[in-house]
């Protein structure tokens, strides 16, 4: 075992875990923006319900994506040191870029929003959480483009074993990046959207059992909304992600090769479905728009970067990548298909208005949680784990980006520090949710519409938060 | 000035912000439970940070990633150089925010009384560490690093006291102004030792910005025993931005033993546009935080408990 093993245990766990919360950080703002639009166009009173409830649940993932993105600023320096100062000239630039220009956005509009409902006037309150939500796509698209940048380096060049940035439009315009942030925040609004369907298809059941029928229109509402939301996202992610999938046919071949578990160079690559089942050719036409176009195996790659780079594996876990690329797909696209099935099932008929919304279904819709979630997981240990063994694609490995002078003990630590309080927090936060999904939404005091600018009313203490 | 000085200003500026606004909402959440009697003054306490806390805290965010891309090897050897008490301050920083954001949702006393605790420990850890840190780093010795900590710990006390003081009514302002004249009892002193030892050996200005630290720190003290609440507030944060200035002017131009700023910079291209993105960005991130500042100036009452929510 050495420094560099847990460390990269370390960054795996530290990054999925601050990706749990981050899509419904980026999807949930906007749905939740939404919904408050919706109450200020329309005044009617299950909008505002709606735009509590769910900002509050948004308000305790949000507090979650916070502290475990700041272990994400400072881990490449603690753990990655030799990796920073490699790239800092040119990874480093969005990263300032992503705090300054969407961080402070996010943030500080984000408390606005949550203090300000009786301090600002009703459309300045409505800008603020627009102006959170526009703040965290933004910090997605800088860190996905930094992110992109280590597969696909483009815009600079090596001097002195250091990377010097030459030009910060490609970097920003990478087609690595610009293929994989529709597709990841794409992604995250289905994860948002799969949540909403969730808590929705939860509640419907638990009011229909407690008799009441009060808030069905409450809740078919939210449904829709979310119901729409997730299949536009999906066809957004499905777009995406095959283009995705032919720029690693250009731009990372061995990532394409271990997704498919192909092993030698092929013309007219059939795509595998499971190991065993093929079909012929399909991959060559999903990959290159060609069905005869050749597609490089993992074992004839790893021959070339060996003549190229010098000896070595530079094959990285194929397993583990073919598999996530299935879940990935598989888990994704149920998650579309059933706010397909759910938008038929909810269409309004000609004649005789809604029909209740199925119970059955209402039951599966709380599959719309773990199934995207899981999706988004395994769509990060493809195109992470498929990288390996580079940091930084052809420039520097990740054996060789590790701190040097830190410690196997320092790093177990850190990572039994982060491992035991990251677990303690998961519980609390899951803990929370359900909590206030079962409680359904609280009493508010009543809102007027137009309430002002409160100048002559004390501070009082904000309705959401307390 | 060339462009790696103006990016070491830069650093130093945000590093500023950052010690400035946080250094009030460390020292709120450690007095909050000594301040407050009962649960509607314990939110009075924490609501006059809670629209802020999380801005504050993108100073950081923003003064780290800042060195990331001008100062490669400095952001590099700075955090895996201290390794753990990085690693507390980030422990810290999670448990603080994650206690702050739910105080208010959780359900029971006992629950609220975790995050209590969490707010308390999670704002002395980094209020301490930074301090030990930086000192660390300019005298590499256990007794600087202490007294360093202990310092930037009692001043985040003084400056978080003096911001309740101003931001409160009630029993919790006259509350606050006594914490305030006990806090400045060790930061006066600390402060003393500390900023005179920041700038030995070095340049007579060096000296002049220490020496103004010192005044600030002490105009604070006096200012608060006349319950000049506004100016004395103006006072801490004078005494931290200047006490900051002097560390960094310490700092420069080896901001680690043995690399200077020169070797640790990036290059010309990726300093200039960075350049011009923050002077287009910082102009707004300054209004707008400024204005939430404003929208928030009304003191903050002691409401009567209300379930809301
Ligand atoms: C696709 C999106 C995405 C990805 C890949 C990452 N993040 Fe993140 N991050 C966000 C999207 C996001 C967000 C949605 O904007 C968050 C989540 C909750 C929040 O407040 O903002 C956030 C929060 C967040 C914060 C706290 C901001 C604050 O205090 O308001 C920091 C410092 C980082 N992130 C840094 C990182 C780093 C260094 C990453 C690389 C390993 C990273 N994030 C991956
Ligand atoms: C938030 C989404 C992300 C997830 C879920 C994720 C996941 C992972 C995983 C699972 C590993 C371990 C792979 C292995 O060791 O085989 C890894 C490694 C790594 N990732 Fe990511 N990653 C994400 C985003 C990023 C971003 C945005 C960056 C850069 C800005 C990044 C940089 C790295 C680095 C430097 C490693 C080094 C450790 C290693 O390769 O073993 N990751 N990531
Ligand atoms: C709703 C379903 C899906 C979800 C939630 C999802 C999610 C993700 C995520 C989070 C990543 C990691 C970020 C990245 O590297 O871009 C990823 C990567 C990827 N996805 Fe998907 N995905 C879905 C569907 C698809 C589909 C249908 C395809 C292909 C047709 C696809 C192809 C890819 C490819 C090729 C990558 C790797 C890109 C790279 O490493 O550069 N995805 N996916």
């Amino acid at each position: 075992m050495e420094a560099l093993d847990l460390a990269r245990w370390q960054f795996g766990i530290t990054t999925v875990y601050h990706f749990l919360f981050v899509p419904l950080t980026i999807g949930l703002g906007v749905f939740v923006a939404g919904l408050q639009t919706a109450w200020h166009r329309t005044g009617k009173a299950h909008y505002l319900t709606l735009t509590k409830f769910f900002g509050k649940l948004f308000l305790i993932n949000f507090a979650m994506g916070v502290v475990t993105g700041i272990v994400q600023e400072f881990q490449f320096g603690m753990n990655w040191s030799e990796y920073s100062t490699f790239v800092g000239d040119v990874f480093g630039a969005p990263l300032a870029m992503e705090a300054l220009l969407a961080f402070f956005l996010e943030s500080t509009f984000l408390g606005l929003w949550i203090f300000g409902w009786d301090r600002l006037p009703k459309r300045v309150h409505l800008a603020t959480i627009w102006a959170a939500a526009i703040g965290s796509n933004l910090s997605a698209y800088f860190i996905l483009a930094a992110n992109a940048w280590m597969k696909h380096p483009v815009g600079y060049t090596v001097v002195d074993g250091k990377a010097r940035m030459t030009d910060l439009w490609a970097v920003l315009t990478n087609s690595t990046a610009i293929a994989q942030v529709p597709h990841v925040v794409g992604a995250a609004f289905v994860v948002a959207g799969g949540f909403v369907i969730a808590v929705s298809g939860y509640r419907i059941l638990r009011e229909r059992r407690a008799g009441g029928g009060a808030d069905a229109r409450t809740w078919r509402s939210g449904l829709r909304a979310a119901l729409v939301m997730t299949a536009v996202a999906g066809a957004v992610v499905a777009g995406t992600g095959d283009m995705s999938a032919k720029l690693l046919h250009e731009q990372q071949p061995m990532k394409l090769a271990a997704a498919e578990g192909l092993r030698h160079d092929e013309s007219g690559a059939p795509f595998s479905v499971v190991p065993g089942v093929e079909i012929p050719g399909l991959l060559s036409i999903l990959a290159a728009n060609d069905p005869g176009a050749v597609i490089q195996g993992a074992d004839d790659i790893q021959r070339r970067f060996a003549a190229e780079f010098g000896p070595g594996d530079y094959q990285p876990n194929i397993p583990a990548v073919f598999w996530s690329f299935r879940v990935m797909i598989v888990f994704g696209m149920a998650t579309v298909g059933l706010s397909l099935l759910g938008l038929w099932l909810t269409r309004r008929r000609r004649r005789g208005g809604e029909r209740p919304l199925p119970a059955w279904f209402a039951r599966v819709c709380l599959l719309a949680l773990p199934l995207p979630t899981l999706a988004v997981i395994a769509g990060w240990l493809l195109s992470e784990i498929g990288r390996q063994p580079w940091t930084v694609a052809g420039e520097l490995l990740t054996a060789a980006s590790v701190s040097p002078g830190v410690s196997l003990t320092e790093v177990a630590i850190s990572l039994a520090v982060f491992t035991a309080l990251y677990g303690v927090l998961a519980v609390a936060e899951f803990a929370l949710l359900t909590r206030y999904v079962k409680a359904g939404p609280q009493e508010e005091p009543a809102l007027r519409p137009g309430q002002g600018d409160g100048d002559d009313s004390p501070a009082l203490q904000p309705t959401l938060m307390y | 000035m060339d462009l790696t000085t103006v990016w070491f200003v830069i650093i130093a500026f945000l590093w500023t912000g950052y010690f400035v606004l946080e250094g009030f909402d460390f020292g709120v959440g450690m007095l909050a439970p000594v301040l407050s009697r009962g649960e509607a003054e314990r939110r009075q306490v924490l609501t006059t940070i809670g629209p802020v806390w999380d801005g504050n805290e993108v100073w950081l965010i923003t003064a780290v990633g800042a060195m990331f891309a001008a100062f490669p090897a400095w952001y590099a050897g700075l955090f895996s150089g201290f390794y753990l008490p990085v690693l507390l301050v980030l422990a810290g920083l999670i448990v603080r925010g994650v206690a702050l954001e739910w105080r208010g949702k959780v359900a029971t006393a006992r629950e609220r009384s975790w995050c209590d605790a969490a707010i308390f420990a999670g704002s002395a850890l980094p209020a301490f560490l930074w301090g030990a840190i930086f000192a660390a780093v300019l005298a590499d010795s256990g007794l600087a690093a202490v007294l360093g900590g202990v310092f930037t710990l009692a001043l985040s006390l003084l400056h978080g006291a003096v911001f309740l003081a101003l931001r409160t009514e009630g029993p919790v302002r006259r509350r606050a102004r006594r914490a305030a004249l006990t806090a400045s009892l060790a930061a006066v002193p600390t402060g003393v030792v500390a900023l005179s030892a920041i700038p030995a050996g070095g340049s007579p200005l060096l000296w002049a910005v220490a020496l103004a630290a010192m005044a600030a720190l002490a105009s604070a003290v006096a200012l608060t025993w006349r319950r000049r609440e506004g100016w004395a507030f103006t006072a801490t944060a004078g005494a931290i931005a200047l006490g900051t200035a002097a560390l960094f002017g310490a700092l420069w131009p080896e901001p680690l033993p043995g690399i200077t700023v020169a070797e640790a910079a990036s290059a010309p291209y990726t300093l200039g546009v960075l350049t011009w993105i923050g002077l287009i960005a910082l102009p707004f991130v300054l209004g707008y935080q400024g204005w939430t500042y404003w929208v928030f100036r009304k003191r903050v009452v002691s409401a009567p408990l209300s379930k809301v929510g």
